[in-house]
């Protein structure tokens, strides 16, 4: 067990609707090791952005957790009220968002935001705590001078190697990365991940990941779990998970991935037939049975539970 | 001109004046600023085939496509559909209306390229409408329906609003409302961009369908390599405005020539990096 | 169309609907509202008497208490008489016509001029935005009553002296209308300009619409959510606008008193004893006034996009 940072245990999420509760997660459990990157995949709609947020307390009212424990070490976090919530969100947890710009504040320097963050978090002085966000903004790449900057001066990769920066300013164990890189161009963000990962490693910390990106997963993770419609789909080491996936969803998800390295003009691409279902058009049973190839009739009945800790569907049970 | 050159750019530039108001510029005698947004642009597309402008952004590329178009005039240059200019200010009404019909676009954003307070119905019959297309209500709402079910839809969606559907299906209508007024040529920028992957793979397919089956000619842009292996009979690669290196698909791919280009392919993320790919065809 | 996807359906299942029934004070308010609207449209039916002709007023009716038969001629008034004999309940529901005529004609006038300015300037831009907005901006730095009243009296000086009475009223609302187009305005063009680089405008310009087309076609309906509540609130505000300048003399002609020229004959007797002449028409425009304002209220707080 002392390998374990995050334990998420059967995660319940509720939006409570006049017309019906909407249920964007549905029972997802999963551990966090100490130094793992884990990757977080998933379709618009599928929850992974909500589990990310279960887990740092920032769920958009009126959802609620219903059920479920989410355990930090030896601290439980999802019942934490907000001051020690806050203590936990930035000390133990960093947090990187899609947008660059929206996660900075446009009117202090860079330098400013690094400083203040560190000093909420760690106890040193005003002095320490410059010289930290010195060393803070090299590790990632930015030229020191540009400490007195404002984030519009930089550019959108920039940006996020500052948000990057400040994310770890405090010394986090675990960094929650919400498609950290899907505003960027494509060459700058092999850069980034490349600088997130190495600063991971560096210190031992943990990263969850949640992309809607294969390619993004297949270059940074160790492990990874997908998600359907609110459940985990299957969830293993990466490599393996890629090279023989298990899941009818997982398979179809990569088949109809383009690839830059074959196919051509006449390259049909496998496709899914048909949507991921609203929440509140969940089908009974297993919530993917409707595309699946490979339905058995009790995949109409049951929804699968995840077996071995690797992969939830009937084909297998 | 070669008789399959359908559509020619030829040396298209949009020059954008981000100058201060005249007055501010007599204050502090700065001079005039511009900005290159595109700058000497040459291809062609062949009829029936796909050209993929490639680029990340800052390229270029959408301002390209918005004055393939006709919605943006450009500052030097021309566009050439099937001979005619399409900035000709010389030529009459009608035959300028004559050439737009040939002329369509599918957005990138499902949520912005359809007017969420008109029904699905009435967005299909527009172009008919304005184009004089069919004659009679009844005509027109079969035209509807016959291109509800091009895109895979059916014909009780005619009554509801875009917001009733999803990303994928939203670009399913914006891809009908292209064909309603029967285009030879349609610019397709990013349109699966913002859609998941295995809702891209549907509108992928279809696109290609339709161009096979309606003979239609593609300028499609992306900044995705991979699409563009699947989609793209030639691609073409923009930097800052400039058209850096042009070649057939495989071509480009397999043997890039320029430094730019070859870190495009290098950057783009893959699923199966050492490891073998799964094949599914 | 299937019935269950009729208006009415839509209607009933609607969030709209369901908000509106939660609020005891909205429905209150539009009860209120529907209820004096009622009384107006109804007047002729409703009044016990016709306040304005002149034969059938007895000036020994004057100065009647509410509910007491009157001490000459015995006759009772529900809500009393005023100096010259006239029923104020009648009186109240006729000026009530009067209020409400002028108050919603009004801010008709001011939003179809708002929107068509906001709609303008915002699809244009450049010096037509440029031109429209500055006019605005001059306009919002004086008290609208102040640009009323400038209005009206440049009018009331152009006209020649024997029609003045009989234009009166529409002077009054192209004076209130003229002076209240500015929120319109500002909200119309602030949205058109988000709403003009969507890719629906795009694809419209891209079959050949006209800016017109795409102005009145496209981009109106977009638009038209906030001027709801907009009208709403600024019906209150003309409403108390007409209220002002009759009260002030400058308003509605003796011929047809609205609610305010009602209030200001009160005034001069209310420390005199007799109450009721200042009261009734003052709690009347009370009512209305606040009501239109709670309705105003509830509907931009429950226009608001919400989460999900």
């Amino acid at each position: 067990m002392t390998d374990i940072l995050l334990s998420v245990r059967n995660l319940r999420v509720v939006f409570p609707h006049r017309h019906g509760d909407l249920v964007p997660i549905d029972d997802i459990s999963f551990n966090v090791k100490k130094g793992e990157i884990i990757g977080f995949v998933g379709e618009s709609g599928a929850g992974k952005s909500m589990t990310g947020a279960a887990i740092m307390g920032l769920i958009d009212d009126p959802g609620i957790i219903e059920s479920g424990e989410i355990w930090l070490g030896d601290v439980r976090i999802d019942q934490l009220d907000a001051k020690r919530l806050i203590k936990i969100r930035g000390k133990r947890i960093g947090m990187i968002f899609q947008d660059p710009l929206t996660s900075l504040n446009p009117l202090k320097t860079i330098g400013d935001q690094l400083v203040e963050t560190i000093l909420a978090h760690l106890p040193v002085n005003a002095d320490q705590a410059k010289r930290r966000a010195l060393i803070g903004l090299e590790e990632v790449g930015i030229d020191s001078g540009r400490f007195n900057a404002f984030p519009h001066e930089f550019s959108g990769g920039m940006r996020q190697r500052v948000v990057i920066a400040l994310a770890l300013a405090a010394e986090p164990e675990l960094i929650i990365a919400d498609e950290p890189t899907t505003a960027l161009d494509v060459s700058v963000q092999a850069q980034v991940l490349e600088l997130l990962k190495k600063l991971c490693r560096e210190r031992n910390a943990s990263v969850m990941l949640i992309t809607h990106d294969m390619g993004v997963i297949a270059e940074t993770t160790d492990r990874v779990a997908v998600l359907y419609a609110g459940r985990l789909a299957e969830i293993g080491n990466t490599a393996s998970l890629l090279s023989s996936p298990r899941h009818p969803y997982t398979r179809g998800l990569i088949a109809s991935t383009p690839s830059v390295e074959h196919g051509d003009i006449s390259t049909h691409l496998y496709q899914i037939e048909g949507s991921m279902p609203r929440l509140d058009a969940l089908p009974t049973g297993c919530s993917f049975h409707p595309r699946c190839q490979d339905a058995l009739p009790r995949c109409r009945l049951r929804q699968p539970e995840v077996i071995n800790e690797s992969v939830a569907c009937f084909l297998y049970e | 001109m070669s008789e399959h050159e359908f559509i020619r750019i030829d040396r298209l530039s949009q020059r954008f004046d981000l100058s201060d108001p005249w007055i501010a510029r007599l204050i502090s005698r700065r001079p005039k600023q511009f900005l290159n947004a595109v700058d000497n642009v040459s291809f062609n597309i062949e009829k029936g085939k796909t050209y993929a402008l490639v680029g990340e952004s800052g390229s270029g590329k959408s301002t390209i496509a918005l004055m393939a178009v006709g919605l943006l005039r450009p500052t030097g240059g021309s566009v050439l559909i099937d001979g005619h200019n399409l900035y000709d200010r010389t030529q009459s009404q009608l035959e300028h209306r004559r050439t737009r019909r040939r002329l369509q676009m599918v957005f990138q954003s499902p949520y912005a390229s359809l007017n969420p307070r008109w029904r699905v119905g009435n967005i299909l019959a527009e172009p008919l409408r304005v184009f004089s297309l069919t004659d009679s209500q009844s005509a027109e709402r079969r035209r509807v329906h016959e291109l509800l079910e091009q895109v895979g839809l059916s014909q009780s969606d005619a009554h509801r609003f875009p917001h009733e559907f999803s990303g994928g299906q939203r670009q399913r209508i914006s891809i009908a409302r292209a064909l309603a007024s029967r285009p030879e040529f349609i610019v397709c920028d990013e349109p699966t961009s913002a859609l998941d992957v295995s809702v891209q793979a549907q509108v992928l397919n279809l696109l290609k369908r339709l161009q096979n089956d309606l003979g239609l000619t593609y300028l499609f842009i992306t900044h995705d390599l991979a699409v563009v292996r699947v989609m793209a009979h030639r691609i073409g690669v923009l930097k800052s405005g400039r058209l850096i290196e042009e070649e057939s698909t495989q071509s480009l791919i397999e043997s890039p020539q320029s430094e730019y280009t070859k870190m495009l392919i290098r950057s783009a993320p893959r699923i199966s990096r050492g490891t073998t790919g799964i094949s599914f065809t | 169309m299937s019935k269950g996807n009729s208006l009415m359906n839509r209607f009933y299942k609607s969030d709209f609907f369901y908000d509106f029934r939660k609020s005891p004070v909205t429905i209150v308010s539009f009860v209120v509202v529907l209820a004096l609207i009622l009384l107006a449209v109804f007047a002729d039916l409703i009044a016990p008497t016709d306040p304005f002709d002149a034969k059938s007023l007895n000036l020994f009716n004057g100065f009647t208490p509410p509910m007491e038969p009157n001490a000459f001629t015995g006759e009772t008034f529900t809500l009393g008489t005023d100096d010259q004999g006239r029923d104020l309940l009648s009186a109240i529901i006729f000026g009530l016509r009067v209020s409400l005529f002028v108050g919603l004609t009004a801010v008709i006038l001011a939003m179809v001029l708002g929107v068509s300015l906001g709609l303008l300037a915002g699809y244009r831009g450049g010096w037509v935005d440029s031109v429209i907005m500055r006019a605005a901006d001059i306009q919002v730095t004086f008290p609208s009553i102040l640009i009323a009243m400038l209005i009206f009296g440049i009018a009331r000086g152009l006209l020649p002296p024997d029609l003045r009475d009989e234009l009166a009223i529409t002077v009054l609302i192209i004076a209130i209308g003229l002076s209240e187009w500015v929120p319109f305005a500002r909200t119309v063009r602030g949205t058109t300009m988000v709403e003009k680089e969507k890719e629906y405008v795009k694809a419209a310009r891209l079959i050949g619409l006209s800016g017109r087309q795409i102005m009145l076609r496209h981009i109106l309906p977009n638009v038209l959510s906030p001027v709801l509540v907009i009208a709403t609130i600024t019906l209150a505000l003309a409403i108390i606008a007409e209220a002002t300048l009759s009260f002030l003399g400058v308003g509605a002609p003796p011929t047809e008193p609205s609610l305010g020229t009602l209030i200001r004959i009160g005034q001069d007797f209310l420390f005199s004893g007799e109450w009721w002449i200042l009261l009734f028409p003052a709690a009347t425009l009370l009512a209305l006034a606040l009501s239109v304002n709670l309705l105003g209220d509830w509907l931009r707080d429950t226009l608001n996009p919400r989460l999900k």
